[in-house]
């Protein structure tokens, strides 16, 4: 993969032929009307960029911010382009030009890029203070006592929406190695993730039962790497390209009928390792290799053939409906396998989300940085699901997960918002009742 | 904000720009760089130029107050709706105001009762037809790109679409047009009246007029009643004449169908390519047939195109289980542009148009020049109206290359002119097509058409360089 916009093959921008087809499934010129903050426009600055057209200024990089990278221009895009590829590159050569540089910025992104994202047992243990600091009472004396104005205004804002952090994770929920109660017909191994890992193990507990009432042995390590999807989307590709080596490396692929993982944002990255390692002469054909056993666990289900639940998860039939992660759909092209699994479970009444592939804004860390354009689009995804008079939200992304459950939460709505594989593992467990 | 880098071919209106700010307010005037390089296009490959300034107006009377602004200085104005015109008819003209629609896109009023509709000029096509759909009518235009596409840039370039055979195109369907001329006035010209020949039907002088007459600021639409049934229908053959003489036959055996869409095997690959519908890649073309109406008349009609598609060669003919899919198999035609971009960096589409009875003539003579050229071409188009986009799939840094699409080009479109047919049927001529209008028109028709340009913007204040030079 091209390290800047100079660099990269001509044709991947040529490839657009600006017929103007993304327009409308774009959030930011949904909201503008602005070329700019449209696909084409924004590849049209890349190639003023790659044409010496145009130098990498502040706009530009506050235009690539401005983009949420949801890739619904790729779902809409009838010529092909690898807008993803693209965006990656842009953000990257934006970062090696120090034009976002403040000593602010920089130390966050040390704190969370270099370091918690790059060292799992470093990212738990702060998970664990996290965890302590939110449930022994200090949080609660910490918003009592009003220090937390110090914090700047975003921050401060976001605060009352932070995480609540696991009692657990992943690693003491889940044995290193699964087995199914019959043979096991596939031998999987499960990524835990790492959002997921610390705000909803009970997820990557339940992928596990699903997993394993299908037929699956699944290998679980208890401590694993972060993906690098955070590095690429925010222009550290190097480190990405480190991560993806050793996330390669903990799960050779030849050893796996599946690489198993239940998180939209991760998948879309994690199946796309081949063009990150392409000039690593040890990695590349690991790498395509890689990406082809890399499933989502919703394809993966659907393509081994989901046993139907005989129970349902609820005591009454209840209406659900679906909200696609942007990475699930546009990223990794899974649509109708998470609605055809909740279709399998008795007592779920699908209803269809109007805009159920319109970005939440959650977006990565696109709420922080973007907190106006974030809230918008969240009010907009919420007001679809309260139409739809679902009691509960079906989505399998974390960062959707999260932003979602705030939303309602603060529309006052009784909606639990659920991922559709908790959905099929609660069902499999009542069935022994 | 700090805004380093460069800045370039952005000053010399600064005066301008400040009084087209007290007209349009500051949030509705674009001067930045990183802001214009994206209005130096629009649909159409190989042609890109700079911007100097772009407005978005809210208001008729702020429009005609930017344009006796712009006559005042001297200022050319290029009107742009969603930029996906396909003839460069909004890429700028030099130092001109890009004068963008589509902030003003309401759709004022629809009356069931007059069966019309009232919006304003920045309106998305398919939203118009939805808000028709709400209370059971029909706005039947449907170029490819109708999910942007703005009904002002309809109008200007007096659009077609798939629906063309059967109903027509905007033409067709506008009764009323407000427009601001080159010197700011603003007029209303036509109405809702059913019959109305009261003096020159002026209306028509302005669409189709692609932005060079007046600016188009309101229009009023009729609208049909929404057909109660409709029949999609997929037809394959092994030779390309086959498809051909089956559009032929049915329009000779007195059937109307609303689509007749033609696809080579190129295009069908590249379609199927993007949206993986399951269309036979292994064909050399394929016809998307629809007819639509009274529910009887449509299994009448459905009946017998499929027995002529059977008798002519046809190696399948399968009909659209349900809307659903008829929907998937019509979307996916519009993709078919777009969707050939996959094989080559630039594609160099045709908009060519000959008598129907020409059709299969036409459809080998382009593979023959491709083939003597050797181009990679794929074709695809409007087949009932005999409509073809010959699109050449070509790299625009290949110079040579270019050299021997640019002949090919000429080759077509001399063949197109001998057999009584024209350089373009729906995407106007713009830039794209002007070396060639004045052999179609003639020198008479050639020097009429710049004689009412003369008459209405003597300044050549409304997109100069488009159609004419």
């Amino acid at each position: 993969m091209a390290a800047t916009l100079k660099q990269l093959d001509y044709s991947v921008l040529q490839q657009c032929m600006h017929c103007g087809m993304c327009l409308p499934t774009c959030p930011t010129y949904d909201a503008t009307h602005r070329e700019r903050n449209s696909p084409r426009g924004r590849i049209s600055l890349m190639r003023a960029i790659a044409d010496d057209d145009l130098t990498i200024t502040r706009e530009f990089a506050d235009e690539m911010s401005y983009c949420l990278g949801c890739l619904a221009c790729q779902t809409a895009c009838p010529a092909g382009v690898n807008y993803a590829e693209l965006f990656e590159t842009a953000r990257a050569d934006i970062e090696r030009s120090g034009i976002h540089h403040d000593i602010g910025r920089s130390f966050w992104r040390t704190i969370t890029l270099r370091w918690l994202f790059m060292h799992p047992r470093v990212l738990r243990a702060f998970g664990i203070l996290m965890g302590i600091y939110q449930r022994s009472g200090m949080e609660a004396a910490a918003r009592k006592s009003g220090i937390l104005r110090f914090l700047p205004a975003t921050l401060r804002r976001l605060e009352p929406q932070s995480p609540r952090i696991a009692k657990r994770f992943s690693d003491s929920l889940i044995p290193s190695t699964s087995t199914p109660s019959g043979k096991p017909r596939y031998k999987v191994a499960m990524l835990t993730g790492c959002m997921q890992d610390l705000m909803y193990p009970e997820i990557n507990r339940d992928t596990v039962d699903v997993l394993i009432a299908n037929g699956c042995q699944v290998h679980t390590p208890p401590v694993q790497s972060c993906c690098g999807s955070l590095h690429a989307h925010n222009g550290e590709r190097e480190m990405a390209r480190t991560l993806a080596r050793r996330m390669i490396g903990q799960f050779p692929p030849d050893q796996y009928d599946a690489i198993i993982t239940n998180a939209g944002g991760c998948g879309s990255h994690l199946r796309h390792y081949a063009p990150l390692l392409a000039d690593d002469p040890d990695f590349s054909a690991l790498a395509h290799q890689w990406d082809m056993k890399l499933k989502d666990v919703h394809e993966w289900i659907a393509e081994i053939g989901c046993r139907p639940p005989t129970a349902s998860p609820f005591e009454k039939p209840s209406k659900v409906t679906y909200h696609d992660s942007c990475h699930l759909a546009h990223g990794q092209k899974v649509t109708l396998q998470p609605r055809q699994l909740l279709r399998l479970i008795p007592g779920v009444q699908l209803t269809e989300l109007p805009e159920s592939n319109w970005c939440c804004g959650s977006a990565g860390v696109y709420n922080i940085t973007q907190p106006d354009q974030s809230a918008k689009l969240l009010e907009r995804k919420i007001g679809h699901i309260l139409r739809t008079g679902a009691t509960f939200l079906a989505t399998a992304n974390p960062g959707c997960h999260l932003q979602i459950a705030n939303g309602a939460k603060a529309a006052g709505a009784a909606i639990e918002v659920i991922h559709p594989i908790s959905l099929l593992a609660r069902a499999y467990r009542r069935e022994t009742l | 904000m700090v805004v380093r880098g460069n800045r370039r071919a952005v000053i010399p209106m600064h005066p301008l720009v400040t009084a087209l700010t007290a007209i349009v307010g500051e949030a509705n005037v674009l001067t930045k760089p990183e802001d214009l390089i994206p209005y130096g296009f629009d649909g159409t490959a190989a042609l890109k130029s700079q911007a100097g300034v772009v407005i978005f107006p809210q208001t008729t009377r702020q429009i005609a107050e930017c344009v006796k602004l712009a006559a005042s200085t001297g200022t050319p104005i290029v009107t742009r709706g969603s930029g996906t015109g396909l003839s460069g008819g909004s890429v700028p003209s030099e130092n001109a105001i890009i004068l963008c629609t589509v902030q003003m896109d309401r759709i004022l009023e629809v009356d069931p009762k007059n069966l019309t509709l009232r919006a304003q000029p920045g309106a998305i096509t398919q939203k118009i037809d939805e808000a028709a759909g709400v209370h059971g009518l029909f706005y039947p235009p449907d170029p490819g790109s109708m999910k942007i596409s703005t009904i002002g840039g309809n109008v200007a370039e007096n659009s077609g679409g798939l629906r063309g055979l059967k109903y027509g195109v905007t033409r067709d369907y506008v009764m009323g047009l407000e427009v601001v001329l080159p010197d700011g006035r603003i007029v209303r010209l036509g109405n809702a009246c059913v019959k109305d020949v009261a003096g020159y039907s002026m209306k028509d002088l302005f669409i189709g007029s692609e932005g060079t007459l007046g600016i188009i600021t309101e229009v009023l639409l009729k609208l049909l009643p929404r057909p109660l049934a409709r029949r999609t229908m997929l037809a394959t053959y092994n030779r390309i004449e086959d498809a051909a003489e089956t559009v032929s036959s049915i329009i000779a055996s007195r059937i109307i169908p609303c689509t007749l869409e033609f696809l080579d095997q190129m295009t069908i690959r590249c379609v199927e390519d993007y949206a993986k519908i399951g269309l036979p890649t292994n064909c050399a073309a394929l016809l998307l047939m629809e007819t639509d109406g009274h529910p009887a008349a449509v299994e009448d009609e459905a009946a017998r195109m499929m027995e002529i598609a059977r008798s002519h060669g046809a190696m399948e003919v399968v009909a659209a289980k349900d809307e659903a899919e008829a929907l998937l198999l019509a979307s996916a035609r519009r993709s078919a542009f777009s969707a050939l971009a996959r094989i080559r960096p630039t594609t160099i589409l045709e908009d060519i148009t000959v008598p129907r009875s020409h059709l299969a003539e036409m459809v080998t003579f382009i593979s023959v020049i491709a083939g003597k050229y050797n181009l990679t071409c794929g074709t695809f188009g409007h087949m009932g109206d005999g409509n073809l986009h010959p699109t050449f799939l070509t790299d625009e840094r290949d110079e040579e290359e270019m050299h021997r699409v640019h002949l090919a080009l000429d080759a077509i479109v001399q063949k197109t002119l001998e057999v009584g047919g024209t350089i373009t049927g729906e995407h106007g001529v713009g830039l794209a097509k002007k070396p060639w209008l004045k052999q179609q028109l003639g020198d008479s028709s050639h020097e009429l058409m710049r004689q009412i340009k003369q008459a209405l913007d003597p300044g050549k204040m409304l997109n100069p360089g488009k159609i004419f030079d």
